[in-house]
């Protein structure tokens, strides 16, 4: 798994420091993502999963925001480039994707003059070639009349079209590495799907690897390879995806599966009601003590509020950040 | 369908269909600014407003056609004359014609105020936009200066500013344009703060856009409405504090033609031949109206929520 690794994470941490103190957002977080896979990254609000992936293109307003840690990304830490190096990386071999594709495109550009912006500045094409290519890329995309559309302002495309256009834009400079910060989590389920497909179906073509930042398990489970589940700014699980479904370890991700509704199973496993996790994500400025999962967790053990646990691997590809497997 | 990686792959693709050019983008924010023009001209008190200023430019344009004489040229035979068929609007205390002078004072109004915008403009939006946009020690630093000029009523900002430069037109013009300078600043800084918190900002930074192009290409462009309102009613503000500083002789210097020095020397004459200081004060009333008048209709067909 390290050998071929695009990107490897290492011990990041991102701390803000803001006016009622020190918040750590992400608190020592190692995770890696392949060539060519995708990998998914859950939990809930607030645990810490976008701020991973606005520290890997060092997006993060600083300060407030400080970054530690390790981010090789294809042999360099980007964690140490300056900021024209780590410029010419985005949007060139790492993009992103955002969670509004109702607000991430300017209103005042058209679609066609957005997305060939990118390209002019990282393939060096003039602005004539890098149209042609928007609009190959729109088609690629699948929106209809690409050559109209891109000559269109954002306001009159809907949200499954903008969230398409910044796809197109996404993936105009062919990236190794997709970053999509819930994709669509504002989008109803019909185009979540399309989108979805597409990207899948984009990746192969282009043999990027994708960074799938969501809550949403379903997508999951139909998208990525491997897991990693994150809970109040830490790595609490990662495991295959067919694993982590039929049998999850740490009792923060039971508690997750456990409250996926599945529709038309009702009354399974003697379960009258969708299950849910008993109390909120505690607040960054006072974790508790020892796991951070302990206060809310069902199978709490005496040691759990006292020391935190240390990361163990079960079998060679799953691990997990709980007592219980220790 | 292969993708298109090389330069030369692309070049022939956009042979094949060199009749489907880009960039026809003008008629989409052409239809926009029209859109704007038409909000704008259905608001009578800004088409008002427009026709007021309108009338100021082409009288400051056609000056010379208008009045043929030397509006500077004492007659002092003739002073202090009532309105009458030879001098419309009477003469003054050097039997100069208050028309002529009129006529001639709003190319001089008009100058200063489009120096003083200028000067607003350039100082103002810049500071603002680099204040906004980077924030931290930067912003702070310029956000205590713009406090501090601020903190002095605009007038009396520009009245200290000519006591240390001097008289003269382009004192004026740098003195009133540096008080209008924080406003700028201000505003701009903060249409910035919320623009810049928006996705596409983030976006944009996300595919590795240089600081200053977006600053150009998406931040500017996204504060232009409120900067465009400012300048207008600017505009007036800018022609009432020359004609103050006229009026209270350490503006433009006699015997230039300007309204507000007129207004002064008119003062003392006021109870015996009002007309002197009445004219030179309606044409201060009136353009500075219009650019009020102007300001508010644009803001009005420039915001996208008002649907007038």
């Amino acid at each position: 798994m390290s050998g071929g690794a695009l990107l490897s994470i290492r011990d990041l941490r991102v701390w803000f420091r803001v006016y009622e103190g020190v918040a750590a957002a992400v608190d020592g977080v190692d995770l890696e993502v392949g060539r060519g896979e995708t990998l998914g990254l859950v939990g809930e609000s607030g645990c810490g999963k976008s701020v991973t992936a606005m520290s890997i293109l060092r997006l993060l307003p600083s300060p407030p925001a400080q970054i530690q840690g390790i981010v090789q990304f294809q042999g360099v830490n980007l964690l140490k480039l300056t900021a024209e190096e780590i410029r010419k990386i985005r949007g060139g071999s790492i993009s992103m994707i955002f969670q509004e594709p109702m607000t991430s495109l300017n209103p005042l550009l058209t679609i066609g003059e957005q997305i060939s912006e990118a390209i002019v500045l990282h393939q060096g094409l003039d602005r004539q070639e890098a149209w042609q290519r928007a609009v190959d890329m729109l088609s690629r995309v699948q929106i209809p009349s690409p050559e109209a559309r891109a000559r269109e302002y954002p306001h009159k495309l809907s949200g499954g079209m903008r969230q398409r256009a910044m796809i197109a834009m996404a993936l105009s400079c062919h990236p190794q590495l997709l970053l999509a910060d819930e994709p669509t989590t504002a989008l109803d389920v019909t185009i979540q799907a399309q989108i979805m497909d597409l990207m899948q179906k984009l990746r192969e073509e282009m043999q990027a690897s994708i960074l799938l930042i969501t809550h949403n398990l379903g997508l999951i489970a139909e998208m990525a390879k491997r897991v990693v589940v994150m809970y109040a700014g830490k790595v609490v699980e990662e495991a295959p995806v067919e694993d982590l479904f039929r049998e999850p370890l740490h009792p923060y991700t039971q508690g997750l599966l456990g409250s996926v509704p599945v529709i038309g199973r009702k009354f399974q496993q003697g379960r009258k009601q969708l299950q849910e996790i008993p109390g909120i994500v505690p607040s960054i400025f006072q974790m508790p003590r020892g796991c951070r999962f302990h206060p809310r967790c069902p199978r709490v053990m005496d040691i759990c509020g006292r020391e935190e646990p240390p990361m163990v691997w079960v079998g060679d590809t799953r691990r997990v950040l709980c007592w219980l497997w220790h | 369908m292969a993708f298109p990686s090389s330069k030369e792959e692309l070049r022939k693709e956009k042979m094949q269909d060199s009749d489907r050019q880009p960039n026809g983008t003008k008629g989409a924010s052409e239809s926009q600014f029209r859109k704007g023009l038409a909000k704008l001209l259905r608001n009578r008190m800004a088409v008002f407003g427009g026709i007021l200023i309108l009338g100021y430019l082409v009288t400051a344009l056609l000056a010379p056609v208008l009045y043929p004489g030397n509006p500077s040229a004492p007659n002092l035979m003739r002073s202090l004359e009532r309105p009458s068929l030879e001098h419309p609007l009477g003469t003054d205390e050097l039997g100069r014609s208050i028309l002529g002078r009129v006529i001639y004072g709003s190319r001089v109004s008009l100058m200063i105020s489009i120096g003083v915008v200028c000067v607003g403009l350039l100082v103002g939006v810049p500071l603002g936009l680099v204040s906004g946009y980077y924030g931290g020690k930067v912003d702070f630093i310029l956000q205590r200066i713009t406090d501090m000029l601020l903190a002095f009523p605009g007038f009396l900002l520009a009245l200290a500013l000519v006591a240390i430069l001097g008289v003269g037109i382009n004192n004026t013009v740098i003195s009133i344009g540096i008080s209008m300078v924080p406003i700028y600043i201000r505003l701009v800084r903060g249409c910035v703060l919320s623009v810049r918190e928006q996705v596409y900002v983030e976006a944009a930074r996300a595919v590795g856009t240089r600081d200053l192009k977006i600053l150009k290409r998406h931040i500017l462009p996204n504060v232009m409405v409120p900067i465009i309102v400012q300048t207008s009613l600017g505009m007036g503000t800018a022609i009432l504090f020359a004609a103050g500083l006229g009026f209270l002789g350490i503006g433009v210097q006699p015997p230039t033609p300007e309204w507000g020095a007129m207004l002064g020397s008119g003062r003392g004459y006021i109870f015996n031949s009002p007309h002197v200081a009445t004219f030179p004060g309606i044409a201060i009333f009136l353009a500075v109206l219009g650019f009020n008048l102007l300001g508010d209709g644009l803001r009005d067909a420039l915001d996208p929520r008002s649907k007038i």
